[in-house]
């Protein structure tokens, strides 16, 4: 078998079938689209949402911003999770300074949630 | 134009002939999408129709596109109360043309065993141009395939020309049809006059 000049040409060749392979049907049905059919918009088709409902009221709304304690709150309890389980796992390896820095940490985090308790947030009645 | 005849005999022999109208509507009829939309048990028939036992994947219509914009065909499965109808209209005209109706079920056609309703709609077809309607509460899907093979013929003999050539390519047809507003006792307008002729009896 003879050998091409260039040995990458059949590649090139065969990726500019495939792209035009690719892009022959979405010009055909681009160009009947637009030299064939009417467009026909309208206030509803052109609308953003599709539930069937009209849209009302406008995006830029207000949104009470009290849960974010709640969210901070949460936080506390799920990073103290987090550290809590490979201190656990290593407690009995670690070091003097390695245990007092996590009870600093502890006691930051605890310090939040007393913080929140003795505020009131926890009460919901 | 090609004779019927002869295109029967080039058949026989092999030799396959179309025009482009025939084979734009074959790709069209093959291809129905329609609606996510189920209004009430008609849907659950729908649903039904378009698992394994009853296949509406046969006939390419198994792609129930969520989205109005995808799809071609809005299957009006169920009881239209007067509160959904301005939804079901809103959602045809944001369908991309051309478009089709089925209103499925006798609640869809007529208001069906819910008719006295003072909050049903008694049938659909008084907003949208139904194309095809299937009687039963509710129609077994072997129904619904009915009239999906029915539309399917009704769109494979539509002229791409001429006086009635498919909505789509009838810049004279509205995309849009008013969409009802709730009124102190009744939709408003009741019906759309442009779309909904009823009969008019004369007793004698």
């Amino acid at each position: 078998m003879q050998t091409p000049e260039n040995p990458y040409l059949v590649l090139v060749l065969l990726m500019a079938a495939a792209v035009g392979f690719a892009l022959t049907p979405l010009a055909a049905a681009w160009a009947w689209a637009h030299f064939f059919s009417p467009q026909k918009p309208g206030n509803d088709k052109n609308d953003t949402y599709e539930c069937g409902l009209a849209s009302k009221g406008d995006a830029w709304i207000h949104f009470r911003s009290e849960y974010y304690l709640y969210g901070i709150i949460f936080l506390v309890f799920d990073v103290e999770t987090i550290f809590l389980l490979p201190f656990a796992v290593s407690f009995t390896g670690l070091t003097v300074g390695a245990f007092v820095a996590m009870i600093i940490f502890l006691v930051l985090l605890v310090e939040g949630l007393v913080w929140a308790w003795r505020k009131g947030f926890l009460s919901w009645t | 134009m090609i004779e019927e005849g002869l295109k029967n005999e080039l058949q026989k022999q092999g030799v396959y002939v179309t025009s482009l109208q025939e084979l734009y509507n074959w790709g069209r009829a093959n291809s129905v999408w329609p609606l996510t939309f189920g209004l009430a048990c008609c849907a659950i028939e729908m649903m039904a129709a378009s698992m394994s036992r009853f296949d509406l994947a046969r006939f390419g219509a198994e792609v129930f596109r969520p989205s109005p914009r995808q799809a071609d065909l809005m299957i009006v499965a169920g009881t239209v109360t007067k509160k959904m109808a301005p939804l079901v209209v809103r959602l045809y005209n944001q369908m991309p043309e051309p478009k089709y109706v089925i209103a499925m079920g006798a609640c869809a056609i007529s208001g069906g065993p819910f008719k006295q309703g003072y909050n049903v709609l008694k049938g659909i077809d008084r907003y949208l141009p139904v194309d095809v309607a299937i009687p039963g509460c509710p129609p077994r899907p072997e129904a619904l395939i009915h009239a999906i093979m029915t539309l399917q013929e009704k769109i494979r003999n539509q002229k791409l020309t001429g006086p009635d050539r498919p909505r789509h390519l009838n810049a004279e047809i509205e995309g849009e049809y008013p969409v009802p507003a709730y009124g102190k006792h009744d939709l408003e307008p009741p019906k759309n006059p442009d779309v909904w002729q009823p009969p008019t009896m004369t007793r004698t």
